[in-house]
């Protein structure tokens, strides 16, 4: 191992880290339950790496190394706390097989173990995408906080007091079996795609609430399917999020101007990722379905085609939104819905179902004012139409957005 | 619960608020404050003139001192507040994000003393 540089020693230092986080505390912590000592002895071992591994060269096998030396971390700290009794499990694995995977490769892969605990019922639904992105990712509080518009303060303790609670909560490392499976499965696939943030790719004017965590989401879809390959909703998830990370260079113009969906040039859009998201929308519909993720691909699908035909199948969309409404009609959806109907059939049927939502669920929701605005500016309502563009306006984040809702408005 | 924004600007976003009255990004918050009256958040608000218009008074040891300009030697200057009903940290956090002042400068959230509210010291 001569001729390693620092350099290079860094880079796989932060490569085996970022591949391997996930199923180092995976599998430190399936028996004791206890991810925040699995994170400490990590890190402990990821430092212990970037002083060693400079000198010694990296590791055979870094996985390997990482692991025994985390266990070691382990081991002292439960030393250091003797009055603390450790628990049962935590002991037998400390006895058991510590040293003999020093120098084997093979540990079983336990991530999916985890995904489950993160996504569990008895934690809080809002942490369910940080835990993740913590536990599997290795990504800081501080960026996780920023991504989830939290202060770091708060977000820090959600995570502490939801680890404890599945260290003293009973909480099973398990994969859950049949009925239990496809709800458990959907709380996991929802706090995935709640990383990706971008939910709204098909309006005008819409705020698109980035988190700045695509590649984050996309890499645990990734992970999820090497663990679920045969699961329809699995690959219809990883469809959806890589069809709108396809559109990532398409979506600003010159100054960095808005452009909404429909507006975009297809030519910008990333051809290997459309056909990567294609494949597994394909996929997903020899394991089952349509469920929601497979519907929502399959509306990116149609907008995507539109670089190929140069025109876009509303009524297809309209289809799909519709199957997506029985599901459950979130407010999200039902504007979905409007708009695409709009498309298809005139802004006066689209406008119907805006007025049909509950006025108080849109106080805050900025697509609703978006697409409302847009309606009722093509029906010639101008007065509506300003004050809609304005409630729109007011309620965008992306400086961008406003602009362009600005201008519309006139 | 009360939330105070207090928006920062920049001496270039004060100079071009000053000089430029029908500036378009008016519109933007006057779309804001629309916003927050129809969401029914909203309580009260208002803008700050320039920080070189402020003038700092301390009385010590029953001595006046003032002094020209504002109280904190900072570059960003608070240049107006917003104050707002709502029921979490977390919604307050989603509106400050909103806020016009926050994609030009900095908005802080601070919410309001509980208990001056009790006391009504306020008024």
């Amino acid at each position: 191992m001569k001729g390693v540089n620092q350099e290079d020693t860094h880079r796989a230092i932060e490569r085996v880290a970022r591949e391997s986080y996930g199923r180092l505390v995976a599998y430190l912590s399936v028996h004791t339950h206890d991810l925040a000592a699995a994170e400490d002895a990590l890190s402990d071992a990821l430092l212990a790496a970037l002083t060693v591994w400079p000198g010694s060269g990296v590791p055979q096998s870094p996985e390997a190394w990482l692991l025994t030396t985390a266990r070691h971390s382990l081991i002292d700290a439960v030393r250091h706390q003797r009055v603390v009794s450790a628990s049962e499990p935590t002991l037998q694995l400390l006895k058991g097989s510590s040293m003999e995977t020093t120098f084997s490769t093979e540990f079983p892969d336990e991530r999916l173990k985890l995904l489950f605990v993160c996504a569990h019922s008895a934690i809080d639904p809002r942490v369910h995408t940080p835990l993740m992105l913590q536990t599997v990712l290795g990504l800081d509080a501080a960026r996780i906080a920023g991504a989830f518009l939290i202060s770091p303060k708060t977000m820090g303790q959600r995570l502490v007091r939801a680890k404890t609670k599945i260290r003293d909560g009973g909480i099973q490392f398990e994969i859950p079996d049949q009925p239990d499976l496809p709800p458990r499965l959907d709380a996991v696939l929802e706090a995935i795609y709640a990383a990706f943030g971008i939910g709204w790719d098909d309006m005008v004017g819409v705020d698109q609430r980035g988190r700045d965590l695509a590649e984050e989401a996309i890499w645990l879809a990734r992970v999820l399917l090497q663990l679920m390959p045969n699961e329809a909703e699995v690959c219809g998830l990883l469809a959806l999020m890589l069809h709108c990370e396809a559109r990532r260079g398409a979506r600003r113009g010159r100054d960095d101007r808005y452009v909404p969906l429909s507006e975009q040039d297809p030519k910008l859009w990333s051809p290997s990722l459309i056909e990567e998201a294609e494949r597994y929308l394909a996929e997903a519909s020899k394991y089952g379905g349509p469920g929601r993720f497979q519907l929502e691909a399959a509306i990116q699908s149609v907008h995507a085609e539109r670089g190929r035909s140069g025109r876009i199948e509303w009524t297809a969309i309209v289809r799909f939104y519709e199957q997506l409404n029985r599901i459950s009609p979130t407010i999200g959806r039902r504007t979905g819905y409007a708009a695409a109907l709009a498309e298809a059939n005139g802004p006066e049927r689209g406008l119907a179902v805006l007025d049909a939502i509950d006025q108080d669920a849109v106080s805050a929701y900025q697509p609703y004012w978006a697409v409302r605005a847009h309606l009722l500016q093509l029906l010639g309502k101008g007065p509506e139409a300003q004050h809609a563009y304005d409630r729109a306006i007011g309620l965008a984040e992306d400086p961008a957005v406003r602009q362009f809702l600005l201008q519309k408005r006139g | 619960m009360q939330f105070a924004l207090l928006i920062y600007h920049s001496p270039e976003e004060f100079s071009r608020r000053k000089n430029d009255y029908n500036d378009p990004h008016l519109g933007v918050w006057r779309a804001y404050y629309k916003a927050l009256v129809e969401a029914g958040v909203y309580v009260g608000a208002d803008a700050l003139e320039v920080p070189e218009t402020g003038t700092t008074v301390r009385v010590k040891e029953g001595k006046r001192h003032v002094q020209d300009g504002p109280y904190a030697d900072t570059k960003e200057q608070l240049a107006g507040f917003i104050i707002l009903e709502l029921p979490s940290a977390d919604a307050a956090l989603e509106w400050a994000a909103r806020c016009p002042g926050a994609s030009i400068g900095a908005v802080e959230v601070r919410p309001l003393a509980p208990e001056a509210k009790r006391r009504g010291f306020t008024g």
